[in-house]
């Protein structure tokens, strides 16, 4: 019976790659979709507590974010351990901050400027002395509407 | 002449420019989502003719947080898992007992820290305090409308949020020690 008789030599086939671009940009999709632009480089720790009671921030283009924690391990010798207070590119004296609000506040639109949030990512090993300090210099720079970053989850949830 | 059919495209390297943008958006991006808790800080009064009304003491919660952490409510040491109940039963007192609130409306929850308090168990607290405005809306919008707060429209949640208004101050700063 030659019917059944393989034809050419044996051995497995190579396997069709013809799908693999498909898979790749659906991979790519998923991460345009899910992912946000990295916008500073952060200098800091930067692990945020965890809680259950949380809020989306609606309009990313009225958020301005500060950061908040100890430089990170190869910063330290040249900032020292202590928690410390980062805008934009760099690390900042909380006396800084009414000038940073300033100027983000220029960014906004003139008629939204009121509902600027500024969003707190501070380590949660930050001590609640420079959030308060933080926190009575955004008072003074009239920048009211706060928001205290976190991850979503049972809080303490990493430790028990 | 006989029209040529065209040649095909050679797809081959669509892989590899998907692989490229694909390591370009890994590298660039992130996933931080921007959740969180959100406060409204009052307004730094400089006027003294301006300071507000006194408010009666027995309808302010006092959350007390030293530098070791410890939560202090009302004087008394309290467990973090004790403290959503404790502020659910502040609020939603109504004048039963008469050493706690006289309804939400005039409930205020006053929390202090110290200097040296951590900044995670801050956000506990603010969290627990939070969860307890939530349950208590939930429990309302369930008992009117049938549903969760979450679920109701609009002018609903507002006509809640009137009910349960969360006042939940966060004092000047002030060394606590402990």
């Amino acid at each position: 019976m030659s019917r059944f008789k393989r034809k050419g030599k044996g051995g497995t086939p190579a396997i069709s790659t013809a799908s693999l671009p498909d898979i790749v940009f659906m991979l790519l999709f998923f991460f345009m979709v899910t992912t946000t632009m990295r916008e500073v480089t952060l200098l800091v720790k930067n692990t945020k507590p965890f809680a259950t009671e949380i809020q989306k921030l609606e309009r990313k283009s009225l958020v301005a974010y500060l950061y908040a924690g100890s430089p990170k391990k190869r910063l330290q010798g040249q900032y020292g351990g202590q928690p410390k207070l980062q805008l934009n590119d760099s690390f900042a004296d909380v006396t800084q901050i009414a000038q940073w609000v300033e100027t983000e506040k220029e960014a906004i639109n003139e008629a939204e400027r009121p509902l600027m949030t500024v969003s707190i990512k501070a380590d949660r090993d930050t001590k609640m002395g420079l959030i308060t300090d933080i926190k009575q210099e955004l008072r003074k720079a009239q920048a009211l509407k706060i928001n205290y970053s976190v991850r979503p989850g049972e809080i303490f949830s990493d430790q028990k | 002449m006989a029209r040529r059919e065209a040649p095909e495209i050679n797809a081959g390297s669509m892989a590899d420019i998907a692989f490229l943008l694909l390591i370009f958006f890994l590298v660039t991006t992130t996933m931080d989502v921007d959740k969180g808790i959100s406060r409204k800080l009052p307004p730094i009064i400089e006027d003294e003719q301006e300071k507000p009304p006194p408010i009666k003491e027995k309808n302010v919660f006092v959350v007390l947080l030293n530098s070791q952490d410890g939560l202090f409510v009302e004087d008394d040491y309290m467990d973090i898992e004790d403290l959503r109940e404790a502020a659910k039963e502040f609020i939603d007192n109504f004048g039963k007992n008469p050493l706690s609130s006289d309804n939400p409306n005039k409930a205020v929850i006053s929390l202090q820290n110290d200097r040296g308090t951590s900044y995670e168990m801050f956000i506990a607290v603010q969290n627990e305090l939070t969860a307890a405005y939530n349950e208590l809306r939930d429990e309302e919008a369930m008992r009117i409308h049938g549903v969760l707060y979450s679920e109701l429209s609009k002018d609903d949640k507002k006509e809640i949020q009137k009910k349960y208004p969360m006042k939940i101050s966060e004092a000047e700063p002030v060394s606590l020690g402990g």
